[in-house]
């Protein structure tokens, strides 16, 4: 193999694989700040011991999350030096302003809070308290909007002229005003409500089965379940937002989430949907597909007519405009397999998350008593499998915004060839990539064997009343 | 050079200087873990002694590179793919070393809690290392083509100067940790911390003078800016010395104050020294100038302003939380958390 060609794709592979295990706990750590938040608040407004006891028990999973998000964030700010220099470089008049202010503005405020928050128990009211659980989440959601600011910037540059081969800063506001960055930020913080959301509820789901704290986890899993619906439709209208603009903003990408090699549909055409399929990446070319008709024209113009350009139309019109910037050999095709299966996954996880949370409120009203309901094992079980759907979907969401934007770092202007950093030896980014590899899985494995030994434990040891009995004849003394 | 770059140059100094002030602490408490304690009560104790805190005072790195990125991105650039496995060795030392925290306090045995102490114990130990050795590497100048890329080979980054500048900076945190158990704790753990910075205070010394002479060896500092070389040596000197005696008449508050200028100290040599290059090349025409590196005066102004309005209000809350916990630990308490 070519020797930059390997510094290229381990670069590559470690971009993904750090942004990808990094956005397995971010999600989980801002949708739990927020439920703890709900949590503490209702203890706050109610005066209700369980839902301190509540804010505390899921305040530990969000910790865990929170720990883990925060190291593998580190990593995100120094590779782009590390593996991307020329990219760095080039942009790092524009890029590097809003990580700089993400970390002034909001990654202090999120990690002091946080230990006022974790270590305050004792020491503040609770009304000041539950102050820290909601700026902790402020914090978090601005660092959000920051590194999103940053990505959608490489999506669909704005605000910036090119000036002795560097991209530099003119118009700040324009950075904030990119409509790409208003159709990730909500459509990342629906999503990170819903994994939390889908979390709390699945988790319940696992301890309801058996059956200890029943009171506990069934109010948990009706806060988690009711999040997650919220977030369910939100997460579909800020994904239906997010195609429509990406049909003009980036067309390959959306070509190749449908599957569409070819044109597809007309003036007054219909345009039938690729429930599933499998292309030739090669003669691009579709092997085989399950055609659903009129659904690709109601999803994409939400009418029963439209037109959309296939990949190969695409490819040279992007031929036509960019051959004299990039060459005639620039390949301008993305991964379509990879590409369709994760629009897919994540299209239909939405569908599950939707009815599950029906479905499971429906069976936690008042109506059905605590025994009937743990009783249900199907309905747990199904609660169970689906707290690992967030993840997969998550995943999914972000493979397809990143190879998405494939051969561009900077769509249009800066390919990840020319943004590789041209002094670092393949072997220093394979031994990186190797020992990076195996820290993620020892601090994933980790964080599964410890959220389920707290999960297994339950809120029992939260629940100990500490004030001491003093009559030994007193009623309390004989519950104990 | 503008005065908005020279500003900048300064301000990621400061940030670096904070970073060193205050993760300096947690990372000597980090190693004291290991090697200062007896029981699980105590090491109980240096845990909680920096849990509200570490997270926050690792923030100044993030932002400290935040800011390179943004206000001299060719810097950063040269800096952090130059210098690609070090940096990779710290963070891995501040991935294992930051959930340790955490995943110590949800372990159920003192068997697989002794694991994660050992990750704090270690990172705390590498991470300063190798920055340490980041830095003296940075300033002893390095081989950079044209393009400011650095390629060096092993013995660039690994010599005597870099393996004496990795220790000093852990020493300095050690030291500087130990003064702030000095602070946190009372009882047994206090005095041995007492007992050990000031054995540590006389390696301290001797190292300073070392440190000098490799200064006057390896860089420039000496025939380039000798008045403030030498000022700023004489400076890192009597913090040391005042800290020493501070320690000797129980002054824990003076002793850590100034075993933080110590670690200040150091940075202000370097980025005097270094100033107006950012980074050293062998080949005086290849080192990358400040006002090559920096950004755009648009950008520069701007991050400007953003830092006016916001690191006053970083600087109360953090002051402020240090004041919430202001309290001693006692040994074998169970706290918070």
């Amino acid at each position: 193999m070519d020797v930059a060609l390997s510094v290229i794709s381990l670069a590559r592979f470690q971009f993904g694989m750090t942004t990808v295990f990094h956005f397995l706990f971010i999600p989980l750590s801002i949708g739990l700040g927020l439920i703890v938040g709900v949590m503490e608040t209702m203890y706050v407004v109610k005066k209700n011991e369980l839902y301190k006891h509540m804010a505390q028990f899921w305040g530990k999973i969000f910790l865990l999350s929170f720990a883990v998000g925060v190291v593998t964030g580190i990593i995100q700010e120094f590779q782009f030096g590390m593996n991307w220099s020329e990219y760095s470089r080039f942009v790092g008049d524009i890029f590097g302003a809003p990580l700089a202010i993400e970390a002034l503005v909001a990654f202090f405020l999120e990690s002091t809070f946080i230990g006022l928050w974790m270590f305050g128990w004792d020491r503040f009211k609770p009304g000041l308290h539950v102050a820290f659980i909601w700026i902790t989440t402020l914090g978090s959601s601005l660092s959000a909007l920051w590194i999103l600011a940053a990505n959608s910037f490489m999506q669909n540059p704005v605000g910036f002229l090119l000036k002795n081969g560097r991209a530099q800063l003119v118009d700040f506001p324009a950075l904030l005003k990119n409509h790409q960055l208003w159709l990730e930020f909500p459509h990342v913080m629906f999503g990170s409500f819903l994994t939390a959301g889908f979390v709390v509820a699945g988790m319940s789901g696992f301890a309801l089965m058996k059956k200890k704290n029943v009171k506990f986890f069934r109010k948990s899993m009706q806060i988690g379940l009711i999040i997650g619906l919220v977030a369910t439709f939100g997460m579909l209208a800020t994904g239906d937002r997010h195609s429509l603009a990406l049909e003009t903003d980036q067309p390959m990408k959306f070509a190749a989430t449908e599957g569409l090699m070819e044109d597809s549909g007309g003036k007054n055409k219909s345009q039938a949907w690729a429930l599933a399929g499998q292309y030739d990446e090669k003669n691009h070319t579709s092997v085989w597909e399950v055609d659903v008709p009129y659904v690709l024209s109601l999803l994409a113009h939400h009418k029963l007519t439209g037109f959309n350009k296939g990949e190969n139309t695409v490819n040279k019109e992007l031929h036509a405009k960019y051959d004299k910037k990039f060459g005639k050999d620039m390949n301008y095709y993305v991964p379509t397999n990879a590409l369709f299966l994760s629009f897919h996954v994540m299209a239909m996880a939405a569908g599950v998350f939707g009815m599950v949370a029906v479905v499971g409120l429906w069976f936690s009203r008042k109506k059905y008593t605590d025994e009937w309901l743990v009783k249900q094992k199907w309905l747990l079980w199904v609660l169970g499998v689906v707290t690992f759907l967030p993840f997969i979907a998550n995943t999914a969401g972000w493979l397809i915004t990143e190879l998405g934007r494939y051969p561009w770092v900077v769509y249009g202007y800066l390919t990840i060839a020319d943004a590789v950093s041209p002094n670092v030896s393949a072997g220093s980014m394979l031994f990186s990539n190797i020992l990076f590899f195996v820290s993620f899985a020892t601090l994933g494995a980790v964080m599964v064997y410890l959220s389920a030994r707290v999960l297994r434990e339950g809120p029992d040891d939260l629940m100990i009343d500490e004030t001491p009995v003093t009559d030994p004849f007193a009623e309390e003394a004989f519950k104990k | 050079m503008t005065t908005l770059q020279i500003l900048w140059f300064v301000l990621i100094g400061v940030l670096f200087a904070g970073f060193f002030f205050l993760e300096g602490f947690d990372f000597g408490v980090g190693m004291a873990l290991k090697t200062l304690t007896k029981n699980k009560a105590e090491r109980d104790a240096l845990v909680a002694s920096i849990g509200p805190h570490w997270d926050g005072n690792e923030v100044w790195l993030i932002t400290a590179g935040g800011a390179l990125f943004a206000s001299m991105p060719n810097w950063y650039a040269s800096l952090f793919s130059g210098f690609y496995i070090p940096l990779f060795l710290v963070l891995l030392a501040l991935i294992f070393r930051g959930v340790s925290f955490e995943f110590r306090a949800m372990m159920k045995f003192e068997k697989n809690q002794g694991i994660w102490e050992w990750a704090t114990a270690i990172g705390s130990f590498v991470a300063p290392f190798m920055l340490g050795m980041i830095f003296t590497a940075m300033v002893k100048g390095m081989p950079m083509d044209a393009q400011y890329n650095v390629r060096g080979h092993f013995f660039d980054f690994v010599n005597i100067f870099t393996l004496v500048g990795g220790v000093a900076v852990v020493l300095m945190s050690y030291i500087h940790g130990l003064n702030f158990i000095r602070i946190k704790t009372i009882g047994d753990i206090r005095q041995r911390a007492a007992d050990w910075a000031q054995k540590l205070y006389l390696v301290l010394f001797a190292g300073e003078v070392v440190f000098a002479v490799l200064v006057y060896i390896y860089t420039d500092f000496f025939t380039k800016k000798p008045i403030l070389t030498m000022l700023i040596l004489a400076l890192i000197v009597l913090s040391s010395v005042v800290s020493y005696l501070a320690t000797l008449k129980d002054k824990e508050v003076v002793s850590f104050v100034t075993s933080g200028l110590n670690l200040v100290g150091v940075v202000a040599l370097l980025f005097v020294g270094v100033f107006p290059r950012t980074m050293v090349a062998n080949d005086a025409a290849h080192s990358l100038l400040i006002q090559n590196a920096s950004s755009s005066p648009y950008t520069l102004n701007l991050m400007t302003w953003i830092t006016v309005f916001a690191l006053p209000v970083v600087l109360a809350y953090q002051i402020w939380s240090f004041y919430v916990f202001r309290e001693r630990l006692t040994v074998g308490k169970k706290s918070g958390h």
